[in-house]
This record gives C-alpha cells, sequence and structure tokens, in this order.
C-alpha cells in the first residue's frame, strides 16, 4: 500500500504539486496522466525519494519515505524519465553493479539477470556499452534494471516512449504480467496505454487530481460514451427522425458518405430505439457501433483543451 | 565497513571502472609519469643535486596535481546531473555518505596508482645510492595525502554544475589559490601588506606549506591532520551541496 498525504512540492514561484492525496493497493496498476508540466513527474520523484517534499507525507507499505529512505527505496523500482543509465558499462556490467547496490546474494544475482535479459530480449546487446543501443534497447536496459530485484512497487515515467508499437506492445504485456501483486504507477501521455495496461487512472492538472477512476469510469464522462455511429448504404432523412427519438440529445452528420453520430443524453441507453426505428423505416444499415466514450476528449474536456 | 557502508564497494568499483572505460585513464597515468619526470629532472636538477633522494620529485607535486586532479574530478558529479543518472543513483538504496564516499574514494584510488607508477624514479634513486627508504615511503604517503585535498575541492565543485568544463575551472581555480597563499614570494609581499596573523593563517591554509616537510619525508602529525580534516571538510561541503541542489 502506498499513501500519500496532502503532498506539496513548489518551485520558486511555480506550485509544481498542490495538496495532492490518494492510496493505491497492491494489484493496481495507476495510470498518471496530465499535460506536461502537471506534476506527474514531480510527484514520481518525491515518491522514490529522489526530490523531498515542502509539506505532506509519502508512507510504502508503512515506511515514510523520508524518515527511512533506504527501507523505503529496497521496496521500490524505478525508471525514471528518459531512462538514464550508465552510458560508459556494458548492459551486463550496469545490471551486475545495480544487483550489486541492491545486496542481491551472489546465486539470486546471476539468476535474476539472465531472467530479465531473456525476458527483455537484451542477449544480443549484453556485452556492448549502453551509449551504444538504441532507444529502445536503452529503454529496456532502464526496465531491467528497475525490477531487476523484484520490487512490491514499481514507478515507471513514460516506460513505453520512443518505443516502436511492438516493443509497446511487450513492454504493457510485460506491465500486467508484473502487476498481479504489486503496486505499478506509470506516468503516460499515451490514452491508449491507460486502457491497455491501467486498473484504474489519475488525472492531474495544474499539481491537483481532477480525476479518479477506472479508465471505463473515465470514459463514462465523455459525451460519446454509449453514444452510437451509423453509416448508410444511400440517403435517408436520418437527422431530423433519430433527433426526434426520446432520450437522443443531437445527431451530428459526418462530411462525407452516409455517416451519422447519434448522442444520447446523459446516463440513457438509446441502442434499443435507435436500431427499432431503423428497423421500422427499413433503411439499409452498413455499419452501426455504440461507442465507449474518447479519454482523448475527456482529457481536453478536464485539462482545458490546451495542454 | 560492508556493515556500516553496505553499498560503498559497489559504487567504488563502478566509479573506479569508468575511469578505465575509456582510454583516456591510459593517456592520464602517461602524462602524469612524463610530467613528474620532466618536473624532476628538468626543473628539479635531480642529477645535479648530487643527493640520493627524492625531493626534488616531491617538490613538485602541489603544481603536478594542481594540473592533474581537476580532470579527475571534474566528471565526479557533473556527469551524473548532466546525463540525469542522478536521479537513478539517487532512488537506489544508498546513503549520501556513501555515494560522496564512493566517488571520492575511486578518484583518489586511482591517482594513487598512477603515483605508484612512478616507482622507477625511486629504483632510480636506489640504483645510483642509498637513499632513506622511510623517508620515501613517508614522502609518497604524504603525497597521496595531498592528492585528496585537491580530489576533495574538485569533488564538491563538480557538485555544483552539469558542466565538467565549469567544473574542471573551478576546481583550478580554487586549488591554485590553495596552493599559491603558501609561496614564499608571495609571503613576503603579503608581510608587508596585512598585519601577520593573517598572512600567517592564510599560509597556514596552503597545501605548499603543509607539503613542505612532507616532500622531505618528515611527517609531522599537524601536516596530516590538516590534509585529513581539509578532505573531511571539502567532501562534507560536497555532500551539503548535493542535498540542496536535489531539493531546488
Amino acid at each position: 500500500m502506498i499513501e500519500i498525504h496532502q503532498l506539496s512540492k513548489r518551485f520558486d514561484t511555480i506550485t509544481a504539486v498542490d495538496n495532492l492525496s490518494f492510496q493505491v493497493a497492491p494489484g493496481e496498476v495507476l495510470g498518471f496522466l496530465g499535460p506536461n508540466g502537471a506534476g506527474k513527474s514531480t510527484t514520481m520523484k518525491m515518491i522514490t525519494g529522489f526530490l523531498t517534499p515542502d509539506s505532506g507525507r509519502i508512507s510504502i507499505y508503512g515506511t515514510d519515505i523520508s524518515g527511512d529512505p533506504i527501507a523505503a527505496k529496497q521496496q521500490i523500482g524505478y525508471l525514471p524519465e528518459g531512462a538514464p543509465c550508465y552510458g560508459d558499462m556494458t548492459v551486463l556490467h550496469f545490471l551486475r553493479f545495480i544487483a550489486s547496490v541492491r545486496r542481491l546474494g551472489r546465486e539470486e544475482k546471476g539468476r535474476r539477470i539472465g531472467e530479465l535479459i531473456s525476458l527483455l530480449q537484451l542477449a544480443s546487446v549484453q556485452h556492448q556499452t549502453i551509449d551504444t543501443l538504441s532507444k529502445g534497447y536503452k529503454r529496456r536496459v532502464g526496465l531491467a534494471q528497475a525490477i531487476l530485484h523484484d520490487p512490491k512497487v514499481l514507478i515507471l515515467d513514460e516506460p513505453t516512449d520512443g518505443l516502436d508499437p511492438n516493443q509497446k506492445h511487450q513492454v504493457r504485456e510485460l506491465i500486467r504480467n508484473l502487476a498481479q501483486d504489486k503496486i505499478v504507477i506509470i506516468s503516460t501521455h499515451l490514452l491508449e496505454e491507460v486502457s491497455a495496461v491501467c486498473s484504474r487512472a489519475i488525472i492531474i492538472h495544474r499539481g491537483a487530481i481532477i480525476a479518479d477512476g477506472t479508465p471505463a469510469q473515465l470514459q463514462a464522462h465523455s459525451k460519446y460514451h454509449k453514444a452510437i455511429t451509423l453509416r448508410f448504404t444511400q440517403p435517408y432523412p436520418v437527422a431530423q427522425t433519430l433527433a426526434t427519438l426520446p432520450g437522443v440529445a443531437e445527431v451530428v452528420g459526418a462530411t462525407q458518405g452516409h455517416g451519422y453520430t447519434v448522442f444520447p443524453e446523459a446516463g440513457v441507453d438509446i441502442s434499443a430505439a435507435v436500431s427499432a426505428c431503423i428497423h421500422d423505416r427499413g433503411w439499409c444499415v452498413a455499419e452501426m457501433h455504440t461507442l465507449e466514450g474518447r479519454l482523448d476528449e475527456v482529457f481536453r474536456q478536464l485539462t482545458g483543451g490546451q495542454s | 565497513m560492508t556493515r556500516l557502508l553496505p553499498a560503498l564497494p559497489a559504487l567504488l568499483r563502478r566509479e573506479l571502472g569508468s575511469y578505465f572505460a575509456t582510454p583516456l585513464a591510459y593517456l592520464f597515468i602517461v602524462i602524469f609519469l612524463m610530467l613528474s619526470s620532466f618536473f624532476t629532472f628538468k626543473l628539479g636538477n635531480f642529477f645535479d643535486r648530487g643527493q640520493a633522494d627524492l625531493t626534488s620529485f616531491f617538490l613538485f607535486h602541489p603544481w603536478l596535481y594542481l594540473i592533474l586532479a581537476p580532470p579527475l574530478a571534474m566528471r565526479l558529479w557533473a556527469e551524473e546531473r548532466k546525463s540525469g543518472t542522478i536521479e537513478l543513483l539517487m532512488t537506489l538504496p544508498v546513503t549520501l555518505l556513501e555515494m560522496v564516499l564512493g566517488k571520492f574514494l575511486a578518484a583518489w584510488l586511482f591517482t594513487g596508482i598512477a603515483l605508484l607508477l612512478t616507482f622507477p624514479i625511486w629504483l632510480t634513486v636506489n640504483y645510483l645510492g642509498d637513499p632513506d627508504n622511510g623517508v620515501v615511503v613517508a614522502a609518497y604517503l604524504g603525497s597521496w595525502l595531498m592528492a585528496g585535498a585537491f580530489l576533495a575541492v574538485g569533488s564538491c565543485l563538480s557538485a555544483t554544475t552539469g558542466n565538467q568544463v565549469i567544473a574542471f575551472i573551478l576546481t583550478v581555480s580554487v586549488c591554485f589559490v590553495f596552493v599559491i597563499i603558501g609561496y614564499p614570494a608571495l609571503l613576503e609581499v603579503l608581510y608587508g601588506w596585512a598585519p601577520n596573523w593573517l598572512v600567517d593563517t592564510l599560509a597556514s591554509l596552503s597545501f605548499l606549506t603543509h607539503f613542505q616537510s612532507i616532500g622531505r619525508g618528515v611527517l609531522d602529525w599537524r601536516d596530516l591532520l590538516f590534509f585529513v580534516l581539509f578532505i573531511g571538510c571539502w567532501l562534507l561541503a560536497t555532500a551539503i551541496v548535493i542535498q540542496v541542489k536535489k531539493a531546488g
């Protein structure tokens, strides 16, 4: 359990984190969302003990990060933004160094490094210095470093930034597998990532939480939630007809083709009414979907449109 | 040691290893050996003095370290800041003391290795005459201790910036002051200008003042204490700088 209580941090005149409180339970994958400069990284830097908060408390499984930083840090694996690693070391030497600092036993050290090298597909570059690696490999070395000691808490600052779609998929898969009994906090500005891996999302803006819930709950804030998109094979008087149905708030036509989006009034399920109406008229439908809602639209709506 | 500072050996190994990760380390050692020989044989008139001792070798060590310690120390913290690895380092279960000591000791051991490799000069003296080898060992130890003082200054100034060049220039400047304020010709001028107690205090902070007798192989505990305290203070300052910079 991570407990964060009334956390604040100022830089000169800017309040980066403003009286932030939340808790994360084991098994949760928490996505930290927000525009650039919202305070995501600052919060993560405080949880991992790199920055000292101006006020507030952070407790990692009961250990206060400022009270006993060493004990708290032992339970955390951290991938800082940009995945900094010692560039002059080879992948293997770097992981051995981290293992020694983390005080893994000799046998465990060899075993874990071997496991991670195969898990993250680093075998082909293990003897290369990190400086010579591509961005994707560097990121995976950073991840290997973070999970080397099998930490109870994993904090990843933009873990998939700079990876290609296949690597992104692999990393998300990895995070999902790790998450069973751990606390994972990831920051990202990729909204599809939140839907893909997170069991809970927090949107922060100007250092404060403005939304907190499961990705589905956040999507429900969207005006696209339960909206229906339709496409017909030929023109019909769709807008006029559907707009009169009970529970329909708005019908918007697409700029081309015979496509429409039908928005419901908040909390109303209009799918049955819409399909019955179409059936009655005998209109020929090419496509019909019910939308889950758009996270990016919710995000823009909550954070004021500009990032 | 491993009980008290469990992460120190790993940090020290990494730092020392990173010196040898590039050919620069070997180049550095070659330059160190060439310069120390040049100082000894050319400027120090090693042969003309006709004495079987290493005074002319050790005499120039303050100036040698003035040139060669700053490039060793400049990367200690500046590089971590620049590459962002300081965030990685400081979120590992490592204490500030371990980090500061690990980096300093790596630079100091590296200098020790370079110093040990000057042994042919010692062999030469033993071949040519019959020096007091106890004195030579004492002078070597004293010289190494003084190197630590230069490196401690460099460690602290490296922590103030993310730019290695700035760290280098700052370190050379500050170390130059600590060397020159004990220079006899300068002291004479100062005695005419300032009260004696002030000049004496300044001179007592100089590496030259404290190294004079060490270079002749006389280990006075006050000189040793000076260097030990000097190193301790600058390492403490290093820790404070890192703590303060981190908070901001």
